[in-house]
């Protein structure tokens, strides 16, 4: 598989539509499986791992999984190629670059379904979609495990479930994450009590790349902690009931934005997008900031020359191994840097971006 | 935030519920914190948090993959299926701690080994009561419980398969 060519395309967490597109970002569902008969990976051999990784292989390969899966093998990838997958989300950074040995994923063309092999589980299986899609997203990834179930003994316990390498994952293996952009409740200072309010709730807040990744361009990933004791359905909908609440709390504190301070929202959109169009050299934290400002514009309709979609798009091409891709070389630091800043004034020009 | 026991920033912060809705609050340093949290001569053992553990589970190891207890309680990630049936003792309370329960009510994989068909029934009917608990539908959950004690005196003994 030549990664280049998925350079053009938006991963479907990425699409930009979907069911409250306009806070909901993305909902992932993944679920950790281990083969009974094998040790878990942190404890495997490398010839253990080759098996694991052979007969999950077969496995995809003999499923019935639409779409197709097509299987890369991490060890053969460029350091460039795994940060790639990693910015794609198709794989974890674990995955990338701390694990060893026999170790991949297999992904659909449309980057919807993942299968990591040899994480820190045999299989996390993966399915991402766009918008707030819990249901549909659950349905696809219960398809895609009781196919590869039908191939693959799976280490399954009469009362503790699904055995994980980690006790916080075992019973359902299940993590179910919904991707929310909440800049009005940051920019009206509401975020912090939020979040209090989720802890005691069990449900956990990250930032965009997951655990240990600090919130980045007021995006965070809100998922359920507990995985033993509550069936799935029951724990889907108890993240639902959550975002359902956060949702509104957001769109209330936009509402209160437009109402109470829309020159200055407006002002603050206009110079995003005069910095982003002009700046000669930009680090990624900073892009990241300044397209959240632009994408709370975009909703407020303070500016309405860019669809969601071209915003998805400059977020993850300005990702450091996007960004050396498309400009065919590796850069570090400073050229990194003023290679973003270039790539955002020509997109931008060529756009004919404008605050209204 | 300067720690409370020393010039250091402060970087835990620690609420001690004390009895009759009373708190608290402590500002340490990661070494005053840690001399707070485990006082010299108790070993690991932690001021109510962490796990509890039997006698002596650090000689605990697995038949199969060859851990040991101690392994995993440093790791945190255990070797491989058959220590969730040799740690079962030292898990639960982590279970307990971790997930608030310890029995799973989810997924079952399709073609999962024969059972008793009255174990099939019990986890069915666990989770209905479970359901019905958080639906606080406590009528139904009463008959639910009933049914599951007369299910759990016919399979008594068969706990764990």
């Amino acid at each position: 598989m030549n990664l280049d060519s998925l350079l053009p395309n938006l991963g479907e967490w990425l699409r930009g539509t979907g069911p409250e597109s306009d806070v909901v970002v993305s909902t992932r569902i993944r679920l950790a499986r281990n083969l009974a008969d094998l040790p878990f990976t942190t404890r495997a051999d490398h010839h253990q791992k080759a098996e694991i990784e052979q007969r999950v292989r077969e496995a995809v390969a003999k499923s019935d999984i639409a779409p197709k899966l097509e299987y890369l093998s991490v060890m053969g990838l460029m350091p460039l190629d795994r940060l790639f997958l990693v910015e794609r989300q198709l794989i974890s950074r674990e995955l990338a670059n701390a694990l060893e040995g026999p170790r991949g994923v297999a992904f659909d063309s449309r980057e919807s379904v993942s299968v990591m092999v040899n994480e820190e589980d045999h299989l996390r299986i993966q399915v991402m979609r766009s918008g707030m899609s819990l249901d549909e997203t659950w349905e696809q990834i219960t398809a895609v495990d009781d196919s590869l179930e039908a191939r693959l003994p799976y280490a399954f316990h009469e009362r503790f479930g699904y055995l994980t390498a980690c006790p916080t994952n075992v019973g359902t293996g299940m993590r179910a994450s919904v991707m929310l952009h909440l800049p009005a409740l940051g920019i009206t200072k509401q975020i912090e009590k939020v979040f209090k309010a989720l802890q005691k709730i069990n449900l956990v807040v990250r930032g965009l790349y997951g655990e240990g990744s600090r919130a980045s361009g007021d995006l965070y990933q809100i998922s359920n902690q507990v995985t033993l004791g509550k069936s799935e359905p029951r724990l889907l909908s108890e993240i639902r009931e959550v975002i359902a609440m956060i949702l509104q709390y957001e769109r209330q504190a936009r509402t209160v934005l437009l109402k109470e301070r829309r020159q200055a929202e407006h002002d603050r959109v206009a110079r995003a997008i005069g910095t982003l169009g002009s700046a000669t050299m930009i680090t990624a934290e900073e892009t990241m900031e300044l397209l959240s400002a632009v994408r709370l514009g975009i909703h407020l309709r303070l500016l309405d020359d860019l669809p969601p979609t071209t915003l998805n798009q400059l977020f993850i091409h300005t990702q450091s191994a996007h960004l050396q891709k498309l400009a065919g070389k590796a850069l570090d630091g400073e050229d990194r840097n003023a290679e973003r800043a270039k790539y955002l004034r020509n997109r931008l020009r060529d756009l004919g971006a404008t605050p209204q | 935030m300067k720690c409370q026991r020393c010039p250091k920033p402060a970087t835990l912060h620690i609420t001690e519920v004390l009895p009759g809705d009373k708190y608290e609050e402590f500002h340490f340093c990661e070494d005053c914190a840690k001399k707070y949290l485990y006082p010299a001569g108790t070993g690991q053992k932690s001021k109510g948090m962490g796990i509890e553990v039997g006698d002596d589970p650090s000689t605990l190891q697995c038949r199969q993959c060859g851990i040991k207890f101690v392994e995993f309680r440093n790791s945190g990630r255990l070797g491989c299926a058959h220590d969730y049936e040799h740690f079962a003792a030292e898990l639960l309370p982590l279970f307990e701690s971790i997930h608030g329960d310890t029995r799973h009510t989810g997924k079952r994989p399709r073609r999962g080994a024969a059972r008793p068909p009255e174990q099939n029934e019990l986890v069915q009917l666990r989770r209905k009561l479970q359901e019905a608990v958080s639906d606080e539908a406590y009528e139904a959950a009463a008959a639910l419980r009933d049914r599951i004690r007369v299910l759990e005196e016919s399979a008594a003994g068969t706990d764990f398969r």
